[in-house]
Formats: C-alpha cells, structure tokens, sequence
C-alpha cells in the first residue's frame, strides 16, 4: 500500500514524464489551486504550458475542529494544467490512475456533468466531475473564461482530490487515518491545524481587523492596477505582486464569511469587489503578454 | 438502388440528460436535409450512450433524382445575336432552343437538365453542418477560441454510406470507418462496416441500444432478489451514464437507520445515484443497488468502494444531525440575515419577516405563524447546505425533534410543496397557509424587482410557484382573495392568470371557452371560480344554454355599437307591451335566482329566458328613431347583461348559431 507521499510523489513523477514543470504549492493563501497565478495567469494568452502541483486549498467555513472524518479546513489538490489540453487528455488521466495502483477494469468509473465556476475570479469550464466506485476523486474542466476573458487556447485541469484518493486506496474511514509515511498518520500532521484553525475562524478571528486588512490589500491591488495602466515600460510592471493582494482579499473574504460577518448585500457586494480586482489582473496580463510578443 | 448510412459522433461524456433531446434533434436535422435535398426519408433510427450519438438510415438513394429546369429567354422578335448569347451562355448550339408561348408574347426557352448530385456528396457537404447545429443548453470550445462548440469534444466521427466513407472533417476530426469500444473493457480502435457496427460495439462492451441498457439493468436488478424501490427517473439516469450497466447489490450498517429515512434516501439517490431497497413490512432495508459501467464485480471491489463512500456520506450526514441539534430552529431565525434570498431582495431573515406577516394577513392561527417563522430556519442548518434538496423536510424533521406542535413541524417539513402537479399539497392547513405565503411573497418581490421569467427561462421557479399556489387555493378550497394579494401588479397578474387557465384547461380539463367565460367574470377566489366552472360544465349540454349565449353576445355587439355603458334605470312606462314587457317580466322574475350563490339552478334559470329573449328580437327594434325609447332598450338590454354575467361572461362561449 502506497502511504500519502508516495501517492504524490506517483502523480507528480506521471505528470512529469508528460512534459509538466512541477511546481511547488504557492506561497500564498488560496481557496483552490486553480487561484494560483500558475493557473489563473497561465491560462490566460496563447502560450502553451504545463504545469503539476500540490495545493494545500484553504476553505475556512469547512473546517470542522478536526472532528469530522472526512471535512477538512485545508485539504490538498494535485492541480495538473495541460493547455492546451492534448486529444488524449482524458486516457492520460486514466492512465494516472493506473500510475497509482488502481485496476480500472475492475473499477466503476463515471464521467457525471459538473461545470465549474468561480464567481470571484470571473472563471467558468465546462467538465465532469470523476466517481470511481462512487467517490468523487477529481474535478475535470475544460477552461472557457478566466477573468471574464474567453480563452485563446483552452486548456484542461485536472484537480485530484488526495486526501479522498488515499483513503480511497488505503480503505480508511478517517482522512485522519491516511498513512502519511510508515511512520505518521495524516492525523499526526495535520490535526493541529484543523483544531487551531476551526477556533480561530469560527471564534477568534476579529472581524474588524479582517476588515482593515481586506482594505488594505484591496487598495494596494487597486493601486497597482492603476499605475499600471500609466506605467511606459509595462515589462517589468508588478503584476504578480497585485495578484497576490488579490489572492489575500479572497481568503479574508473566505475568513469573514465563515466567522459569519457578512450580512447578505455586503456578502455580494464583496464578491465583485474582488472579482473586479481579478478581472484587472487578468486583463493587465493579457495586455502584458502582448506587448511582450510584439517586441 | 438504395444504401444504408451510419453516422456516428464520438465524443468525450456527454451530460446523461441532454443525450435523448439531441438524439431527436439529430434526427430531425436530417430529415430536414433528405427533404430539401428531395431524397426520400425513409426509417430514421437514432441510438445514444455517452460516448456517441448515431443515426442510422436504411435506404437512401445514390443520388438524387435528375431534374429539368426551364430557362427563359428573350422573346421571339429579338435579333439572332440575342439569341446566339442567350444559346452561347447555357452552352448549347442556338437550334436547341425552343419557343414558349407567354401571356407576354412567344420567348426563346431551353429546357436545361440538372443532374442529380451523389448523396456521397450532399451528405458531405451537410454533416459538418448538421452535427453542430444539434441543440444543447450550453456549448464549449474545445480546439480554440472561435473553434467549433458542441457539448463536449468530439473525438471521432464514423460516416458510412454503403461501403463507402462520407468523407468531411470537424475540428480537426476526419470522418471514417473506426470506433471506439467502452473505455476500459474494450478496445480504442474498432473497424466497423454498416452491418457489423452494433455486434462490433457489443464485443467491445458497448450496448448501443438505451432500451437494451435499460432491459439490462431492469434484469440484473431482478437476479439481485430484492424488494427494490422503483425510480424510474434514477433508471433513465444510469441508462445514459452508461455504456455497459450492471446492478450490484451493497450493504450498509442498519445503525444507520437509526437516522431519518428522507436524510439515507436523498444520499443515495441524489448523491451517490443507488436505488433504495425496502424490507418486508415496507420501511427501509439496509442496502442499496448501485449500477456499474464494467461487466461484473467478482472480488467485490467496487462494491466495497461504494460501501465505503455511503459510509462516509452517512457518517457526515449523522455528524451534520448531530452537530445542528445544539441549536434549536428558533434560536437561528436570527442567522437568516446572512443566507441571501435574492440579492435585491434581501436576505431570508426579511423574506421571513414578510411572510409572517402575510400568513397572519390572511388569518393564519398560531400554529400557521409559529411555522412560517421557523419555515427557512434549516436553511442555516449543517444538513441542509449539504444536502439542499431536503429544505423543508430537515426543518420539519428537527421541529419535530425538538417538541414543536404536530401542526407546527408538518406545516414546515410540507411548506415547499407542491413541487409539481403530481405533488401532494402540504397535508394541514398551517402548511398550506405557509405555503402560499412563501410563494406568493417570492412571486410578488421577483415580478417587483424584474426578474421575470421569459420563454424557458424561469430560474427561480416562478412558474412552479405560481402553479402551485393555483392547486393549492382550489384543491386546498382556500377562499383568499388571490387577486388582491397580488399588489395591483397586472404583469404578475397575467401571469398568475396564465397559470390558472393551463390549471384548469389542461389539468382538469375543462373546456378554453368555458375557462375564458368564468375568469371574464372574475377570478378573485379560485374556489368559487371553480363551482362556477362545474355549473357552466353541467348545464352547457341542456338546449337553451348555448343559443342564450348565442343572444348574449348579439346583446354585447349592440351595446358596443351604441357605446351604450349603462348607468340609467328602466322605466317600466317606456317598455312597450308584448315582447319587451315580456323580456323586462322575464328578468324581474329570474334576477333573483340569477344571483344566487347556488351556481347550478342560477344558470338554469337564466337559460329558462332564452325563448323571450328570442321572441324580442324577433319583434323588437332596439334602434328606435324615439331616443327615450331607444335609451330605455339598451338600458333594459344592459342590466340584463350585466346582472345574468356574474357567474361567467357568456359571450366567450363559442356556439355554432
């Protein structure tokens, strides 16, 4: 039996001998790995990529003070873009799944209509979502808009969902049981995090001080964008930086909202505000990567 | 000489629900085709699994027929080196020409033959067309921006006629004569011919027939030996998600039972897609039966797999129960403020004020207000934002487990039915209360802040609302004043209208232009429209009823012609003697009768007035040169028209006199 990393390690080692970079989990907050500018920005324009990485994926209000077996405040995404996607993307994926163990001809696998969509990134796909003997184990999409922009190429993303995958083939009942190493269970690692977390976004956080941050990045997003829009030598503009302050707006949305803070119109309200940061963000790379390619 | 044609679209999993809509489509754009082509359209047969969408035709001609075309030209008295040109231009020598008499004179004509083109050819031209033109609620683009749209990629294309391939391309796929067997049991590249194509399928583990995956689950579910719960709908589901279906039977552990049977059903149903299955006495067994896409489970793997999810999906349900019994509905009416109803519409916290106050508007009783406080409590509840299907049912369930009143929980677990026409109302009267108050509210803020539903598109089921508010006021016999309730609106009222016209019309069944009399005469209460309905339905066959209808609107168009709008009385001096005497005699004796609540012997009197008001019009000129007179008649005519109109407006009763 394969312990957590070896998992990962298979899948990583898979995506790499497909031509992927693996990348390292960003160093910023995120929801999903599909936030991260390695996804978000790299779909954008018609620049081939491929890219594998592991996201530790922060979702505040499904934290559950590590009490519930299978809902988790953090859990980990494989997040794999292919763009564009290949005609055989799907037998790869398949075929990944035989990296990792499993004998799909003894397995019942379904393809069931799941269309994702991301309103604050102004990001919509269309895809399935995977059931292998009724579990879901991965969101497949393929990317129509990002940042309300159609996309040039269109890429397909494949987000596993490891924690399900492991104690699907480990037959755990527990994520918290999920063999880590030999030596240490998912438990061991993470139930820290789940405790601490659940306390702090559910009892401690102090929505005042969620709120002046919220500000703070969102004005200094704002402000980015709006230099750059001025700025002569766009090549060297801090996109990424302004990225970044948006990714912060987003998990501190994430946080007020499961400390219950948001009343119904400030809660839509705060969704366009961070959406309209995004949709800058992405427009300003477009941009960006045009005029690098007209140079 | 006729060939058969195959025509598959191979594609990547296509949404189970959209493949029977686009089978028919698929099916009516060729027809359309083979009809503007002049080919004839003979049997067209239409097959779909996930993978492909198939049509099959058994005889299509080679080609078209050849057909003849007459080309006119210049007329006879032109000089020959018009004639030449007009030869020189259809390429034949002059001495071909004919001439053809035209009411304008003799012209030069030359009857030009047009071959018939190869089906080979049409079919190629066509396709491409035809296959992206197959409707879908929502399209993507797979190969680039501006690339060709479909529902899901489309991988490959296998078009046969005869032997032959129908040779066009899309998206970068050539049409040809290799398929693709089921993902993983069969092979990825398959040869077919016409003849062997369904057998070919088979051997690689694709049943292309929806009937025969259904049969095979139907079957399979039968060797199983259990006392399954139909679900016909859950049937049609596995059918298209689908390419070779095979029953397993799982287990799970009866402490789970332990949990509400609506909490276990929804997660088998809705999310994992199994069937329940029933003990002996009736109530839930613990197991389920699951359907596969392979051939079998010998060493019990897959069904230890879905054991295992149910488990974890049951474990999350308890701890969901569990975790929302610490607080109470009444202790989360507060936490409504931040569940968004709708974004101009504020949050369930106001819809729920505004619906207390409607219930206690149309005289809810303490039990009726208690549930339409707590009614959108669960929407704040663990199980719910898990499981939305259950809104309603969880609320009442925890009612229930937290010592409200019968009336109370029942009215809450029911308050979002009837969710469809077969639907049972809510089954007390508080949760009818609620119910309509619910809907009515929701019904009167969309149309306020226009989010009105147009063609198909109804995202917050306000057609459902409607229409359920309709059933719920006849069928609940709930004398409210619906049209007052809905805020002087006249678009929300047409459309309310609509409803109840398609409820009784098509519902009940009751006649349009009987429909169309009663609501002419008001539709306030939806009860009395209905006894209205049935009298007009029981005394139409008897023999005065459709010629008095017949005068009635003779009495409309002279009123309209005269622009008579009433407003005077009769002078009973004026009438002159024998038929109008007799007329005003007639009314006065019936008008009485006329108004009764009694709806039935009210019609039957009225109609008892048809031979005077026949006998009047024989005899008697409305339009009298003598204005007071004439004043007078169109008085009588109108009184008459309006007192004898409260039940129904016989002048939209169609009649043949």
């Amino acid at each position: 039996m394969d312990s957590f990393q070896d998992l990962i390690l298979k899948l990583k080692r898979y995506w790499a001998d497909r031509g992927c970079i693996i990348q390292e989990p960003y160093d910023v907050e995120v929801g999903a790995g599909t936030m991260c500018p390695e996804t978000f920005l790299r779909v954008l324009g018609p620049k081939p990529y491929r890219v594998a990485y592991v996201q530790p994926s922060r979702r505040p209000a499904d934290g559950r003070y590590g009490e519930n077996p299978n809902r988790l405040f953090k859990h980990s995404q494989l997040q794999v873009i292919l763009k564009p996607a290949p005609e055989n993307v799907i037998e790869q994926y398949l075929a990944s799944l035989e990296a990792i163990g499993l004998d799909l001809r003894k397995h019942d696998i379904k393809f069931e209509e799941d269309n994702w969509e991301a309103p604050t990134l102004g990001a919509w796909g269309m895809g399935w979502q995977v059931m292998l003997d009724g579990l879901e184990i991965t969101q497949f999409t393929y990317f129509q808009q990002c940042g309300d922009i159609d996309l040039d190429v269109v890429p397909a993303e494949l987000t596993y969902g490891l924690e399900r995958l492991a104690a699907f083939l480990q037959m755990k009942d527990s994520v918290y049981d999920i063999v880590w190493t030999q030596d240490a269970t998912y438990g061991d690692v993470r139930f820290e995090d789940e405790l601490q977390y659940s306390v702090y976004n559910f009892e401690l956080a102090d929505v005042g001080t969620l709120w002046k941050l919220f500000e703070l990045h969102e004005t200094e997003a704002a402000r980015l964008l709006s230099l750059y829009s001025k700025a002569c030598d766009k090549k060297r503009f801090p996109l990424l930086a302004a990225y970044d302050q948006v990714l912060k707006c987003s998990n501190l949305f994430n946080t007020l909202d499961s400390r219950g803070a948001l009343s119904v119109t400030e809660r839509v309200g705060v969704i366009q505000r961070v959406r309209k940061l995004a949709v800058g963000v992405a427009g300003a790379w477009v941009n960006h990567q045009q005029a690098e390619a007209a140079q | 000489m006729s060939l058969p044609f195959l025509l598959e679209i191979g594609t990547e999993e296509i949404p189970d629900w959209m493949i029977p809509g686009a089978l028919d489509d698929l099916r009516r754009l060729f027809a359309e085709l083979l009809e503007k082509s002049g080919l004839p359209t003979g049997e067209l047969r239409v097959d779909g699994t996930p993978r492909r969408l198939v049509l099959r035709a058994d005889d299509l001609p080679r080609r078209q027929a050849d057909a003849e075309e007459k080309v006119l030209g210049p007329a006879k008295n032109v000089s020959a080196k018009a004639v030449e040109g007009f030869a020189r231009k259809l390429g034949v020598s002059p001495d071909r020409l004919r001439l053809e008499a035209t009411p304008k004179g003799e012209y030069y004509a030359f009857d030009r033959r047009i071959e018939g083109r190869a089906t080979r050819e049409i079919l190629a031209d066509a396709l491409p067309g035809i296959i992206l033109k197959i409707y879908f609620p929502k399209t993507m683009y797979w190969t680039a921006k501006n690339g060709p749209r479909f529902i899901r990629p489309i991988r490959w294309i296998v078009a046969l006629l005869g032997d032959e391939v129908v040779p066009f391309a899309i998206a970068g796929v050539a049409a040809g004569r290799v398929t693709c067997g089921h993902r993983r049991l069969g092979a990825s590249q398959i040869p077919v011919t016409i003849g062997d194509y369904e057998q070919r399928l088979r051997e690689n583990f694709v049943i292309l027939s929806a009937n025969e995956r259904r049969r095979k689950i139907e079957d399979g579910i039968g060797r199983l030996r259990v006392n399954l719960r139909p679900d016909p709908a859950l049937i049609e589901t596995l059918v298209y998600l689908t390419e070779f279906p095979t029953p397993i039977l799982g287990e799970f552990d009866p402490q789970f039972l332990e949990l509400p049977e609506e909490v276990l059903v929804t997660v088998m149903r809705h999310h994992q897609r199994y069937f329940s299955v029933s003990t002996e006495s009736g109530g839930l067994a613990p197991g389920f039966v699951a359907v596969m896409n392979i051939d079998g489970d010998p060493e019990g793997l897959v069904r230890r797999g879905h054991e295992r999810v149910l488990r974890a999906r049951f474990n999350d349900a308890r701890f969901f129960w569990e975790t929302d019994q610490r607080k109470k509905l009444a202790e989360r009416v507060s936490d409504l403020a931040s569940v968004t109803f709708q974004a101009k519409l504020g949050s369930y916290l106001d819809k729920t004020r505004r619906v207390v106050q409607l219930v206690e508007e149309l005289g809810g009783d303490e039990a009726a207000l208690r549930a339409a406080e707590l009614a959108k409590c669960d929407l704040t509840t663990e199980l719910v934002k898990e499981f939305t299907e259950l809104q309603g049912v969880v609320g009442g369930l925890y009612a229930r487990a937290q010592g409200e009143p019968e009336t109370v929980w029942q009215a809450i677990y029911d308050h979002y039915k009837p969710v469809s026409m077969e639907d049972d109302l809510p089954r007390n009267g508080a949760g009818r209360l609620v119910s309509v108050a619910d809907k009515l509210d929701t019904l009167r803020g969309c149309f306020r802040v226009d989010l009105i539903p147009t063609g198909s598109r109804d995202p917050f089921a306000l057609r459902r609302a409607a229409q359920g508010v309709v059933r719920i006021l006849v069928e609940g016999r709930l004398h409210l004043p619906l049209r007052l309730l809905l805020d002087g609106d006249t678009r929300l009222e047409d459309f309310v209208l609509d409803r109840i016209r398609y409820y009784f019309k098509d519902v009940r069944g009751f006649r349009y232009d009987e429909v169309n009399a009663v609501l002419a005469s008001g539709w306030n209460d939806l009860v009395d429209v209905e006894s209205r309905l049935l009298a007009i339905q029981a005394v139409r066959p008897t023999e005065n009823f459709e010629p008095l209808a017949a005068s009635f609107k003779r009495i409309q168009n002279i009123l309209r012609q005269a622009r008579f709008s009433g407003g005077g009385t009769i002078s009973s001096d004026l009438l002159e003697p024998g038929p109008e005497t007799e007329l005003y005699g007639e009314f006065e004796r019936v008008r009485k009768a006329a108004a009764s609540q009694n709806y039935r012997p009210a019609l039957e009197a009225i109609a008892t007035i048809r031979p005077t008001v026949d006998r009047f019009f024989d005899k008697v000129l409305v339009n009298t040169p003598d204005e007071r007179i004439r004043q007078n008649r169109l008085t009588l005519l109108h009184t008459l028209l309006a007192e004898f109109s409260t039940i129904a407006d016989f002048s939209e009763i169609v009649t043949n006199s």
